[in-house]
């Protein structure tokens, strides 16, 4: 039988001068589980080939099985970088097929949390195409401001990185004096860290000369290969899923979408800084429009799906009546399919949910945007250099989890 | 542009395809319908060249298996971001004979989607340039998301419907 992971390129190379490479699975310079078979001219790339697969969990069929407040620490575990916005992702899902309308209160809270994680995903993706292209001092410096975002999560739900933030009808609580707190302290010292952020590297000649040009993708392209997020606006098409299909109030929020010009690895940078910069303005508009909005309320008024707190199970008959249906999947959802997306850290992150008046989903689908902005990679490798495709796919954001879901 | 609405969209296809179109509905406001497997590339070209609607966009390729109809529904998604609006596409077809055709022609996305369909569901897409597995092993010998395939040890029972009074 014929494995993916054999070199499998003979037919192009008559004098045998081509060498087969093997990079990854654990490779130092993929940041993830990742292999592709490339062959190489001297250092030039002359084909490769994907294979992924390497930590694929079967989140959908696990799904099959559990009912939907279980199902949130899955999408945890998809792309790891920014759960909370996969969390949300899978409640609006789950709210969208019920009629749940959240109040405003919490979908400027959803809207804080959700762009808290955007930060902290551009960071990762930025500090590392940085630290690839040579540069340490980014990486390490700029990296504490996603532990400051944590430090955050860890106050609203008690987690950092697999977070199961929020619930379904809303948030599992309010947040506490010292989550804002730490919120407006992260509002007041970004900006500084993020401008010094961009004046180490936006002008860094060494910088631009290694990702200016390199793996520049024109709009047909992208859109053929179905890439969303950044990268697809790197490249000028202004698809952005919170103003397309706006979701958690996004509508009533003043932001603006970056959109780049050649799709080149500096574009995907500069995108990604600038939508750093709308996020910290999306924070501070929230914080501001929830100080007119009724204290307290944190939660849809919705006792038959939205789980009670355990305060009230153990004194209030009703709570637990409801904790043990909504535990026990009891709940009366609509058949019916439904398909809802968010704006992921790198794309559009897609929840395809079909119930059939069961326990559990009766199929879950993730369209999810690492997976689908991978399948470019081996193709667009061609006739790059070997050091050039490993800052690419630094570029492309892939993260593991969400590739292999 | 102003956002196209799914009565437009649901004339301009009436007008095209009539009878080949057919079980159309508009669940949460997304216009779904279905097709055969031997016009499902016609449609899907239609909607992507029509420079009126011009679906320019697959978000995304999956399956549903019914094993009690004896049918697998390849569900595409399409997206037309001029117009603002969403698809549903729906093509039944036989779980003894899942074949149908391949629409990386029209779509560089469709390939890895098409493969995790196929390594998923078994679902042959036909004219594929390389249809293999691709996140199981590539001995893995079924197709896990078939509903025949139980998840955990299928003498447990406490996770069973029956017994939630379904």
């Amino acid at each position: 039988m014929k494995h993916n992971n054999q070199p499998i390129f003979t037919d192009n190379d008559p004098q045998n001068e081509l060498v087969t490479l093997n990079l990854g699975p654990t490779h130092p310079a993929t940041h993830g589980v990742f292999q592709n078979v490339v062959q190489l001219d001297g250092e030039r790339i002359v084909s490769g080939v994907s294979t992924i697969g390497y930590i694929h969990r079967a989140f959908e069929k696990i799904a099959e099985h559990r009912p939907f407040y279980q199902i949130t620490p899955l999408t945890d575990r998809l792309n790891y970088c920014s759960s909370p916005i996969n969390n949300m992702g899978w409640h609006m899902t789950v709210e969208k097929l019920l009629n749940i309308k959240t109040p405003k209160r919490v979908d400027y809270l959803r809207v804080i949390i959700m762009e808290l994680s955007r930060i902290a995903d551009h960071i990762i993706c930025n500090t590392i195409i940085a630290q690839d292209t040579g540069a340490t001092t980014p990486f390490l410096y700029f990296f504490q401001f996603r532990e400051h975002i944590y430090e955050i999560f860890e106050e609203i739900c008690g987690a950092r990185l697999t977070t199961n933030i929020g619930r379904i009808g809303g948030l599992e609580r309010d947040f506490n004096d010292a989550a804002f707190a730490k919120i407006n302290k992260f509002i007041a010292a970004f900006p500084k860290a993020l401008r010094e952020f961009e004046s180490l590297l936006n002008r860094n000649r060494i910088f631009i000369d290694r990702t200016a040009g390199v793996a520049e993708v024109t709009q047909e392209t992208a859109l053929s290969y179905g890439w969303t997020g950044p990268l697809l606006r790197s490249t000028g098409v202004d698809y952005d899923v919170r103003i397309s299909e706006p979701y958690s109030s996004y509508e009533d929020f003043n932001f603006e979408i970056p959109v780049g010009t050649s799709g080149d690895i500096y574009d995907r940078y500069l995108v990604r800084n600038e939508e750093m910069w709308q996020s910290h303005s999306l924070i501070q508009q929230a914080l501001e429009k929830i100080k007119s909005e009724p204290k307290g309320i944190f939660h849809a008024d919705v006792p038959d799906f939205y789980l009670p707190g355990k305060e009230e199970v153990y004194n209030n008959m009703e709570a637990l009546i409801y904790h043990f249906k909504i535990v026990m999947g009891e709940i009366d959802a609509p058949k019916a399919e439904v398909y809802h997306a968010v704006e992921g850290g790198n794309g559009e992150l897609g929840f395809y949910l079909i119930n059939d008046g069961g326990r559990s989903p009766y199929r879950l689908h993730f369209r999810r945007p690492s997976f689908i902005n991978y399948s470019m990679f081996a193709k667009m490798s061609e006739g790059m250099l070997l050091s050039d495709a490993i800052i690419n796919m630094s570029s492309m954001n892939i993260i593991a989890g969400e590739l292999d879901a | 542009m102003a956002k196209a609405t799914n009565t437009e969209l649901i004339d301009l296809l009436g007008e095209k395809f009539g009878e080949q179109l057919f079980d159309v509905s508009e669940p949460y406001g997304l216009l779904t319908f279905s097709t055969t497997k031997d016009r499902i590339i016609d449609v899907l070209t239609f909607l992507k060249e029509n420079t009126i609607i011009n679906f320019n966009f697959l978000t995304d390729i999956t399956a549903v298996h019914y094993p009690e109809k004896e049918l697998i529904a390849v569900v595409y998604h399409l997206h037309s971001m001029v117009n603002g609006i969403r698809l549903r596409l729906k093509v039944f077809i036989h779980e003894n004979d899942p074949r149908i055709a391949s629409a990386t022609a029209l779509w560089n996305s469709a390939n890895w989607m098409e493969r995790e369909t196929y390594d998923f569901f078994g679902v042959k897409f036909e004219g594929h340039p390389d249809l293999r597995r691709i996140l199981n092993m590539d001995d893995l010998g079924v197709h896990p998301m078939l509903k025949q395939y139980p998840l955990e040890d299928p003498n447990r029972v406490d996770k069973k419907d029956e017994f939630f009074g379904r």
